[in-house]
């Protein structure tokens, strides 16, 4: 059997005060899977990413992720399992509008030594590298302010960065929802591609069901989140 | 950490025009700052210089302070003046090297007049020691003869040979001097000193008394002017009085001795000082003013200060995006932390090095026109002890201050996690 790369069981979690969000008896994403979560807005995923991430801890159950019980973790620990492990892709404004566009794909490699021997000797190059393979070659391009490139352009700028320095978890939070059918389409391509290459995992989450296909396993969060099943009930 | 400090360099370098303006106010308020203090630091170094080489002065009992400004700063004056016989008894004595008699009490357009001897170009030193230099002509010789310090003679556009005429007393010019019937000539003008001799017209003891025949009572004999001059030179002018005496040791080490065998005087009281103790004295009296200034200087910079933090805070709303990304890439909250404090430190030390450089030039441009004006000796040079400190304390305030955004953000970041707010 393959080492699951996430392994969440019976975990319960509720904000301050607040209704339950999420209650989830199990989830796992093995290695080298790609996987579709989907969920509509306000079914508790960027919670669940947020867990994963390990910047929120359960009520209760556990959490592994690459055989770390993250409950058991100091914050400071789960930190640096993130930075040096888990790349992160959100809907939009992913980039840090100071850094140039290389600068913001070197990012992880600031916070996380793994990352920066992984990346080798020539990081700038590596980044130079992976933003080819995204279909961002353009010396003139390169040159730009980050808030002046397309969103799309961005998104891809925010891939190469969640990618450097081969991270084994891929997290993409709504990463294709400011995008035009054909880019949307594009970015998965080209995300799966370099996520099949390095080997790394991805777990992609979307409200939009027609990407499912794009993926080795697609999974319904509202099946596996009895919190949402109850609430649902409810009303 | 240098990836830190690269980070808050290049999120500086995106909100320049507001960092700018708070880098120019931290540099505002260090170069006021440095320029109190080096105003003050000028002000003793110049009051220091005024006078060396002079171990006593003695004159009629007053209070220390009071002796020093008025016969070395010509500020104030002597309420009562000691008698030539005794000034004679302190020159004979044994321990004394030499003496120079002054008498003070005129004036000329605004500027003081002494009276003294020749020996007073010998052995009034200022400075550290230097003598005193004549940029023009040679000391008096004639009754009627001045010796016109540098400024009086720029201010007042005099040259060798210009006639002038003293007053009576300190008033102003105009009002009807008293002396005007006794010319003197400039026979010398003095190279600048940058102490209170650049404003000083010396006539000699003799011709202080001389312009006073007629005066006996006090005021001016409505006669006095019709004493022709002959006459007045055929009188016997030694002085009766003079107002103070600079005197010269054989031996420094007697110094104490002497002044107490003086200070205890049988006959006439008198009261002799140590010119380095007088002006200790004085800074006991003015050091409270400085330390107000010094102060209220000071609560300048933390203005200054403050505008950082005002800076930091309101760029924090705006930020909270950024900081979420930095999580989210790896960034650990002290991570965060260590990013403001940075900011804010290098805001700091930008801010301190340009009002450094600020008030250099400005004493590089301004420190001769000051001296001119207002005589006091701004020191050159680069940048020293004082600067540094400066630098240091400014710097290290501004990265403690910036714990204060720092910890917001650092709260903040953990409490929004990875969900990006808008």
């Amino acid at each position: 059997m393959r080492q699951p790369v996430i392994d969440i069981r019976d975990i319960a979690f509720a904000w301050k005060q607040g209704p339950q969000v999420l209650d989830i008896p199990a989830f796992r994403v093995d290695a080298g899977e790609r996987v579709f979560l989907r969920g509509p807005s306000g079914s508790g995923k960027s919670t669940l990413l947020g867990l994963i991430a390990g910047v929120l801890a359960p009520q209760s159950g556990s959490i592994h992720v690459l055989g770390e019980d993250m409950s058991a973790l100091s914050p400071s620990r789960r930190d640096r399992l993130r930075a040096d492990h888990v790349g992160v892709i959100f809907q939009m404004f992913n980039l840090v509008p100071y850094l140039s566009v290389t600068g913001n794909v070197l990012l992880p490699l600031r916070f996380s030594p793994a990352r920066r021997k992984a990346a080798g000797n020539d990081a700038e190059g590596e980044a130079r590298r992976l933003l080819a393979r995204l279909g961002l070659e353009d010396e003139q391009l390169l040159k730009r302010r980050v808030s002046d490139l397309s969103v799309g352009q961005q998104q891809r700028v925010a891939a190469a960065r969640a990618l450097i320095g081969a991270p084994k978890l891929i997290i993409a939070d709504e990463p294709t929802s400011a995008l035009d059918a054909d880019a949307r389409d594009r970015f998965i391509a080209l995300l799966s591609e370099e996520v099949t290459r390095t080997g790394a995992s991805l777990l992609f989450v979307s409200h939009d069901a027609s990407l499912a296909s794009l993926f080795t396993r697609a999974v319904d969060l509202a099946a596996i989140n009895r919190a949402m099943n109850r609430a649902g009930a409810a009303a | 950490m240098s990836a830190l400090l690269s980070l808050a360099w290049a999120s500086l370098l995106n909100r320049k025009g507001s960092v700018i303006l708070t880098i120019v106010a931290v540099a505002l308020s260090v170069a006021l700052f440095l320029g109190v203090e080096k105003a003050r630091s000028g002000a003793r170094e110049g009051f220091g210089n005024t006078i060396s080489g002079t171990d006593l002065i003695v004159g009629a009992p007053t209070g220390s302070v009071n002796l020093l400004l008025y016969s070395v700063f010509r500020m104030g004056g002597a309420t009562a003046e000691v008698s030539w016989p005794t000034y004679q008894k302190i020159a004979a004595r044994e321990d004394v090297a030499w003496t120079v008699p002054i008498a003070l009490g005129d004036s000329h357009r605004g500027y003081r007049v002494m009276g003294t001897n020749l020996d007073y170009f010998e052995h009034y030193k200022f400075g550290g020691g230097q003598q005193l230099g004549f940029a023009q002509g040679k000391p008096f010789d004639d009754l009627f003869d001045a010796v016109i310090g540098s400024e009086v003679a720029r201010e007042l556009g005099y040259t060798l040979d210009t006639p002038v005429t003293l007053s009576h007393g300190l008033g102003a010019a105009d009002l009807g001097s008293g002396h005007e019937n006794r010319p003197f000539r400039i026979t010398g003008i003095l190279k600048p000193t940058g102490t209170p001799v650049d404003r000083t017209v010396h006539v000699s003891l003799e011709a202080i008394t001389a312009i006073h025949v007629g005066w006996e009572t006090g005021a001016k004999n409505p006669l006095a002017d019709t004493i022709p001059e002959e006459m007045i030179r055929s009188f016997d002018l030694t002085p009766k009085t003079v107002t103070a005496i600079f005197v010269g040791l054989e031996r420094k080490g007697t110094i104490l001795t002497t002044r107490r065998a003086i200070n205890t005087n049988r006959g006439e009281p008198l009261m002799a000082i140590i010119p380095g103790e007088a002006l200790a004295e004085l800074w006991n009296v003015t050091s409270v003013a400085e330390r107000a200034l010094l102060a209220v200087s000071a609560f300048v910079i933390a203005v200054g200060l403050v505008s950082i933090l005002t800076s930091i805070l309101t760029s924090l709303n705006e930020r909270r995006r950024e900081m979420s990304i930095l999580r989210a890439t790896g960034a650990r909250p002290h991570h965060i932390f260590l990013l403001l404090v940075f900011e804010s430190g290098l805001v700091g030390f930008l801010g301190a090095v340009l009002g450094i450089a600020l008030i250099h030039g400005l004493i590089a441009v301004l420190a001769p026109l000051l001296q001119a004006q207002y005589g006091v000796a701004f020191s050159m040079g680069a940048p020293g002890l004082v600067d540094l400190a400066v630098l240091g304390a400014v710097t290290a305030a501004s990265l403690v201050i910036g714990a204060i955004p720092a910890l917001t953000a650092m709260r903040r970041s953990l409490a929004d996690g990875l969900s990006v707010r808008l």
